[in-house]
C-alpha cells in the first residue's frame, strides 16, 4: 500500500502530459491542490482541459495556468473575479462551457460511480440545455446530461494516511471528494500524511480506494478571496 | 419613498418560519439575515458545502477553510454540519430546501427568471442559481423594480438568457411585494409612500391589483 505515497508534486504527476484532461478540486481558492498547481505550472504542460467549479484569480489557482496559456478549455460554473480568463475568452483563446454548479458536482460524482448521465430537471428551459436530449418524466421536464471524468484529479484534503484515505477541514471539502472518485488517476495533496490507523475510520471523508497517489504538500498559502470580519 | 436594500431584506425576513432551511443567494438576500425574527430559528445553507452558517468571524476567527457562496469568511453556528458539493445540491435538486431567496436581473409574468449573463459583457457563469431555482418550490426574487437606466425589470417576457422557467411566484422589490399568478404580476404590499401608479408606471409584464393591497410598515 505504500505505493501510493509519493515525497512531493514533482514525483506524483508523473504521467501527466498536454492535452490531458484534468479536474482540481476547490472552490473559489478554498481547498485547491496549491502544490498540483505549482507543478503543473512549472511543468509547462500544455493543451490542458480543466474541470474546475471555479478558475481561480489572475495570480493564483488555475489563475497561474491561465497565464502560461496552458488550459485551452475550462469546464466551471463561475469564473468571476479573473481579468485575464475574461480576455482569453472573449478573444477566442480559450473555450468555456459553463454549467450549473450542482450539475458540475453530479457530474463528477456520475461520472466516479460509473454512471454514464443522468436526467436533472435543472437548466431545463436555457442554453444550458441546447443540443442536449431532454425528456418528461412524471410531467416535468428534465435534460439528459453526461457524466464527467478526466485522466488526472487533483485534490486538496486536510488529513490523509498512506492508504489514500481523506479527512477534509471546514468548506475545503467542496468538489474534492467527487473529483476524487473521478479521476483516472487520483492525485491527493494533503497537510498532514499519517500512518494507517490513525485517521478514525468512522470520520473518513473520502475512502483511499479513490485515490491513487498521496503525498504530503508544502507552503500552502490558503489565500482568501473575501476576508470579511465581524468587528 | 422605495424601500432600501435592508428594509428589502426586512421585508422578506417576515417570510420566515421556524425550522426552515434556506439558501440566500449573494447581495440583498444575504441580508435578509440580519433580520430573523425573533423566535424563529432558521439554518442557513451555504452551497459550497455548510449548513448552520454563522455571522462573519472576528479577526482572530478567521479561517481561510471556512468560506461561504460568496467566498467570504464565515463563522459555523452550534449544530452545523459540513458536506461536498454533491451532497450540497442533493439537498437543493432533491427539494429539500424550505426558501431560496436570490437576486435577478429580470423576471417575467409567467415566472421566468434572468440572472446569470448579459451576452457579449457579463459572461460569469450560472454558479448554484439554475440549481436553487429548478429545485427550490419556495423562492422569493429579491431586487430592485427598475434597472439603472430607469427600466422595468418585470416584463412580459424576459430578454436575458434564463436562468429558470416558470419557477417564480413572489419578488420583493424597493418599491413593492408582487406575486406572479395566472400569467400576471399581483400587486400585494406597497413601499411606504409608495402609489399604484408609479408601481405599474415601472411594471412593463401585466399588473394586476389586489383588493387588499396594503402599505408595508417598518
Amino acid at each position: 500500500m505504500s505505493k501510493k505515497v509519493y515525497a512531493n508534486a514533482q514525483e506524483a504527476l508523473v504521467g501527466i502530459e498536454d492535452n490531458m484532461t484534468l479536474m482540481l478540486g476547490g472552490f473559489g481558492l478554498c481547498g485547491i491542490p496549491e502544490n498540483c498547481i505549482r507543478e503543473l505550472v512549472r511543468l509547462k504542460i500544455k493543451g490542458l482541459i480543466c474541470i474546475s467549479n471555479n478558475a481561480g484569480v489572475d495570480d493564483f489557482g488555475i489563475g497561474l495556468m491561465l497565464q502560461q496559456r496552458q488550459v485551452i478549455k475550462m469546464i466551471s460554473s463561475y469564473v468571476g473575479e479573473n481579468a485575464e480568463f475574461e480576455r482569453q475568452m472573449l478573444s477566442g483563446e480559450l473555450e468555456v462551457e459553463l454549467l450549473p454548479q450542482g450539475t458540475l458536482a453530479e457530474k463528477c460524482r456520475a461520472g466516479g460511480a460509473g454512471i454514464p448521465s443522468f436526467f436533472t430537471a435543472t437548466g431545463f428551459g436555457t442554453e444550458v440545455a441546447e443540443g442536449k436530449e431532454t425528456r418528461e418524466i412524471d410531467g416535468r421536464m428534465y435534460v439528459l446530461e453526461p457524466s464527467l471524468t478526466a485522466d488526472f484529479a487533483y485534490v486538496k484534503a486536510w488529513k490523509g494516511d498512506k492508504y489514500g484515505n481523506l479527512i477534509f477541514k471546514g468548506t475545503a471539502r467542496n468538489f474534492n471528494p467527487v473529483m476524487a472518485m473521478a479521476g483516472k488517476i487520483t492525485v491527493a495533496e494533503v497537510e498532514e500524511l499519517v500512518e494507517p490507523g490513525e485517521l478514525d475510520p468512522n470520520f473518513i471523508h473520502t475512502p483511499g480506494i479513490f485515490v491513487q497517489r498521496i503525498f504530503e504538500g508544502v507552503d500552502y498559502e490558503k489565500r482568501i478571496e473575501q476576508r470579511t470580519i465581524t468587528q | 419613498m422605495a424601500l432600501s436594500k435592508q428594509q428589502i431584506a426586512q421585508r422578506i425576513a417576515r417570510e420566515l418560519k421556524d425550522g426552515w432551511y434556506v439558501n440566500l443567494g449573494i447581495g440583498i438576500p444575504t441580508l435578509v439575515a440580519n433580520y430573523i425574527p425573533e423566535g424563529v430559528n432558521v439554518t442557513l445553507q451555504s452551497e459550497n458545502g455548510l449548513l448552520g452558517m454563522g455571522p462573519f468571524p472576528t479577526e482572530e476567527k478567521v479561517d481561510a477553510d471556512l468560506i461561504n457562496a460568496g467566498k467570504q469568511t464565515v463563522t459555523m453556528l452550534p449544530g452545523s454540519v459540513l458536506f461536498n458539493s454533491s451532497d450540497s445540491f442533493a439537498m437543493i435538486r432533491g427539494g429539500h430546501m424550505d426558501l431560496t431567496v436570490l437576486g435577478a436581473m429580470e423576471i417575467d409574468q409567467n415566472g421566468d427568471i434572468a440572472n446569470w449573463k448579459i451576452p457579449g459583457k457579463m459572461v460569469k457563469g450560472m454558479g448554484g442559481a439554475m440549481d436553487l431555482v429548478a429545485g427550490t418550490e419556495n423562492i422569493i426574487v429579491a431586487m430592485t423594480h427598475a434597472n439603472k437606466h430607469g427600466q422595468s425589470k418585470l416584463l412580459k417576457q424576459c430578454s436575458l438568457p434564463l436562468t429558470g422557467r416558470t419557477c417564480i411566484k413572489r419578488v420583493v422589490t424597493d418599491l413593492a411585494y408582487l406575486t406572479i399568478e395566472n400569467g400576471a404580476f399581483v400587486l400585494r404590499e406597497l413601499a411606504p409612500g409608495v402609489s399604484i401608479e408609479e408601481v405599474k408606471s415601472l411594471t412593463d409584464g401585466d399588473l394586476v391589483v389586489a383588493n387588499d393591497v396594503s402599505e408595508m410598515t417598518f
